[in-house]
C-alpha cells in the first residue's frame, strides 16, 4: 500500500520541518511502518518520490535499521533482551522460555500471526533486568509465569498496546505561526539576529 | 511490589531510577509523577534558566558553560564549552543535533531524562542554540524508546504553544525550531557522525576523520554541534544558578552530578543521580545510600565501569572515584555512566562473549577490521562454550584484537603489571571494533584459567538457570 491520503499529508508536514526532505526519509518510514504493520515495496516507492530518492536507495537506507520489516510480523513483537545486564538476571533463559512456550523460534511469528518473537540488544533498562518490550512498550524483571500472562492478555486484548508499528501516541505538530522556518545550508546567511546582542554589549 | 520498592528508594512511576540523599541537579522532578507536563516544570523552576540566558549575551551564556568544565555526558566525556568553540565564526547556519540514541549497554539515563523530564531537555536545548547561533535543532531520539518519544513530542507542541519554542522565543528576538527526529534500532548511529549520516536518511556509517568533529563540518556539511542528551540537561539549572554555583558539586576536574545506571548482581539496583569525582566504585555498589552491595551470599568477580565498550575492573579498582582521569589512568573508562556488576557466579567467558555478540552484531561493516574481527571473536568465543576451542585459541583472539587495536590494549592494573591507559589505538574509523576487543582482554588477562580450563575440557558449558528476580 502506498501512503494513504491522511500520512501523505502527515508526510508533507513532516518534510517541511527538515532542510533537505531526504532528512525525512526515517520519519516516514516509521508512519508507513505503523500504517502497515510492516514496510510495502509500494510504501517504500512512495516514500522515495516524496523524499528524492529511488526505490533502491530508499530500501537501501531502511535494510540498515532492524526496526524496520518487510515482511508482515505479528500484531505484537515481543523483544527479549539478552545483553549483559539481562543475561545474568535470567534473559537467556527467558528467551528460551518464551519460544517454548510460544511453540515459535527465535524471529519466527506464532501461527495465529499474534506474537512475533526477538532477540533484542540493550533496551536501556538494566535494573529491571530481564526486561523486554511489547512493540517497544518495556516490561521490567519478567518471570516466566510473567511472561506467559502476558502472552494470555495480548491474545486475549486485554493491553492497551497498539499493533506493531505504532510508535509514540502524540505527533510533534508546529503552529504555522509559531514556525521559526527551516534554514536550508545552501542559503548563505548571515549570523542570526541575536548574536548580534555580543556586539553591541562590545560597543555598549 | 510498588509499594515496598518505594520504600527502598524506588518510584513506582519512573522504574529503576532510585531517590535518595544528595543533590539533584537534573533529576530533582522525577518523584513527581506529572513530571513531564509543562504545568509541573513551570511550577518547579522550569524556563527560567532560558529567561536568565536570555537576560545576557550569547557569548556570556558561552562563558558560563566553559567555566563550569560540563563534560559530555555522552561516552567521551569532553568538554562541552570547548566543543562548543570548535565552531567556525562566520560559516551560517549551524545546527543543533541531540543525541538520544542511546544504546550503550547497561546505559539507561538518557531515556529517563526524556521520559521523565522531556521540557528540561528542550529548555538545555534552546541555551545552547541561543549561545551559538545555532539556528535549528534536531533532537534525534533511539527508534525504540516510543515513551520517550510521545513525551518529547507532546513537551515540544506544549512548548511551542507557550512561546518558549519557535518563532520569537518569550516575545524576543531569539527563534529557533525544534524538530524531533527518530532513529530506528542501529547501535553505532550513538556515534555523533553515523547520527549526521542517518539524520541525512542514509545508513548510519561513521564518517571518515578528519574532521574530527562536526563543529567543522557536520550536518549538510554545515558546522554543527552534537551534544547527549544528560549533557543538555544540565543547562537550566546552570543557568540559574551559575557555574560556581555548579562547580561546588563533584569535584575540580569532573564538576556536577553524573547519572549512573548500576545493573547485574546488586541488592538494590538502580540510576543513581551521583556527584562526579568524588563518590567511589566501592560507595555506589556497597553504600547505603545506593546499591547496597552484592546480592546475599555472593561476592564480587569484576565490573564493568562504563558500559559495554568499557576494559572491565576488579575488586581492587573499587575505590577509584567517578571520575574520567583516574579511570583512564587505571585502563578503562566511565564512558556512557553504565555500570555492570558482576559476582562469583558469573561465567567470565561467557560474559565476554555476550558483550562481544553484541559488537559483532552492531558493527556497521564499513571497516574491515570490525567487520570481520568482531564476527571472527564472536564465532571463536562461541566454539570455547561449546567445548570446541582449540588451545591456539586464546592466543587467536589476542590476535584479532591486535588488529582492530594495535599494541597494548587499556587493561587494568593486575598483579603487579602496570596498568595501560584508556583510550586505545585503532584501525578503524570509530571506537566500535576496539569495544568488542575490551572484554576479550580483560577476561583473558586476569581469568586466563577459565579459558584453559573450557579449551582443555572440551565440555559444552550448560546453561546454568538463574531463578529470575531472585533476592532483587
Amino acid at each position: 500500500m502506498t501512503l494513504s491520503p491522511a500520512n501523505e499529508a502527515l508526510a508533507a508536514e513532516i518534510i517541511s520541518w527538515f532542510p533537505r526532505s531526504r532528512s525525512a526519509l526515517i520519519p516516514l518510514l516509521h508512519l508507513a511502518q505503523e500504517q502497515d504493520g510492516y514496510l510495502t515495496d509500494d510504501a517504500m516507492r512512495h516514500i522515495g518520490e516524496l523524499v528524492g530518492a529511488t526505490p533502491a536507495e530508499v530500501k537501501g537506507t531502511a535494510g540498515f535499521y532492524e526496526m524496520f520489516r518487510f515482511e508482515p510480523v505479528g500484531t505484537y513483537m515481543i523483544n527479549v533482551c539478552t545483553n549483559i545486564s539481562c543475561l545474568l538476571w535470567g534473559g537467556e533463559e527467558l528467551l528460551h522460555h518464551a519460544a517454548e512456550s510460544l511453540g515459535v523460534e527465535v524471529g519466527g511469528t506464532t501461527d495465529d500471526g499474534m506474537i512475533t518473537l526477538e532477540e533484542a540488544e540493550c533496551i536501556a533498562a538494566c535494573t529491571e533486568a530481564p526486561c523486554l518490550q511489547v512493540n517497544y512498550r518495556y516490561r521490567g524483571r519478567v518471570t516466566h509465569d510473567d511472561f506467559d500472562r502476558l502472552v494470555d492478555d495480548l491474545r486475549a486484548s486485554r493491553l492497551d498496546i497498539p499493533r506493531h508499528g505504532a510508535l509514540s501516541a502524540v505527533r510533534q505538530s508546529i503552529p504555522a505561526e509559531r514556525l521559526a522556518g527551516v534554514i536550508p545550508p545552501e542559503q548563505a546567511r548571515e549570523a542570526p539576529v541575536w548574536l548580534g546582542r555580543n556586539d553591541v554589549e562590545v560597543a555598549g | 511490589m510498588d509499594q515496598q520498592m518505594a520504600v527502598n528508594g524506588y518510584i513506582a512511576h519512573a522504574p529503576g531510577y532510585v531517590h535518595n540523599d544528595g543533590p539533584k541537579l537534573i533529576t530533582s522532578r522525577f518523584t513527581h509523577d506529572d513530571s513531564f507536563t509543562l504545568a509541573r516544570y513551570e511550577a518547579t523552576g522550569g524556563y527560567e534558566g532560558l529567561r536568565a540566558a536570555l537576560e545576557t549575551t550569547p557569548a556570556a551564556v558561552h562563558d558560563e558553560v566553559r567555566a563550569a568544565t560540563l563534560l559530555g555526558r555522552g561516552g567521551a566525556g569532553f568538554p562541552a564549552g570547548v566543543k562548543w568553540g570548535f565552531l567556525p565564526p562566520g560559516k551560517h547556519p549551524y545546527y543543533l543535533v541531540v543525541n538520544g540514541d542511546e544504546s550503550e549497554p547497561g546505559t539507561y539515563k538518557d531515556r529517563l531524562l526524556m521520559e521523565r523530564d522531556p521540557h528540561q531537555l528542550i529548555e538545555g536545548c534552546l541555551i545552547a542554540c541561543y549561545a551559538l547561533g545555532l539556528q535549528q535543532c534536531f533532537l534525534y531520539v533511539r527508534g525504540e524508546m516510543a515513551l520517550a518519544q510521545e513525551r518529547i513530542a507532546a513537551a515540544l507542541n506544549e512548548a511551542y504553544e507557550a512561546g518558549y519554542v519557535g518563532r520569537g522565543i518569550c516575545g524576543t528576538d531569539f527563534s529557533v525550531d525544534i524538530v524531533m527526529a527518530w532513529g530506528a534500532g542501529a547501535y553505532i548511529v550513538g556515534e555523533e557522525t553515523a547520527l549526521i549520516e542517518s539524520l541525512e536518511g542514509r545508513r548510519g556509517m561513521p564518517r571518515l576523520k578528519p574532521p574530527y568533529f562536526p563543529a567543522a563540518v557536520g550536518l549538510y556539511g554545515q558546522p554543527t554541534i552534537v551534544n547527549n542528551v544528560e549533557t543538555l540537561s544540565n543547562l537550566p539549572w546552570m543557568m540559574v544558578n551559575g557555574a560556581e554555583a555548579y562547580r561546588r558539586y563533584g569535584s575540580e576536574s569532573s564538576p556536577g552530578t553524573r547519572m549512573f545506571a548500576v545493573s547485574g548482581h546488586l541488592r538494590r539496583p538502580g540510576v543513581y543521580e551521583v556527584e562526579h569525582g568524588v563518590t567511589t566504585f566501592r560507595e555506589l555498589i556497597y553504600g547505603d545510600n545506593f546499591c547496597q552491595g552484592i546480592r546475599d551470599g555472593h561476592e564480587l568477580k569484576m565490573f564493568i565501569p562504563g558500559g559495554g565498550s568499557a576494559p572491565w575492573f576488579f575488586a581492587e579498582h573499587l575505590d577509584l572515584p567517578l571520575e574520567a582521569r583516574p579511570v583512564g589512568a587505571a585502563g578503562s573508562m566511565l564512558g556512557s555512566g553504565a555500570i555492570v556488576i558482576m559476582d562469583d557466579t558469573t561465567d567470565a567467558v561467557k560474559a565476554a562473549w555476550r558483550v562481544v555478540k553484541f559488537f559483532a552484531r552492531e558493527s556497521c561493516g564499513k571497516c574491515t577490521p570490525c567487520r570481520e574481527g568482531t564476527t571472527w571473536l564472536e564465532q571463536i568465543l562461541r566454539r570455547i562454550l561449546d567445548g570446541e576451542g582449540r588451545p591456539s585459541d586464546i592466543d587467536l583472539l589476542l590476535d584479532i584484537g591486535d588488529n582492530i587495536s594495535p599494541g597494548p590494549y587499556p587493561v587494568a592494573a593486575h598483579n603487579g603489571q602496570e596498568a595501560v591507559p584508556f583510550p586505545p589505538r585503532q584501525t578503524t574509523i570509530c571506537p566500535l571494533g576496539p569495544s568488542a576487543v575490551a572484554p576479550v582482554v580483560s577476561t583473558i588477562r586476569r581469568f586466563r584459567h577459565e579459558y584453559e580450563a573450557k579449551i582443555t575440557r572440551r565440555d559444552p558449558i550448560p546453561i546454568e538457570v538463574v531463578p529470575v528476580g531472585a533476592s532483587q
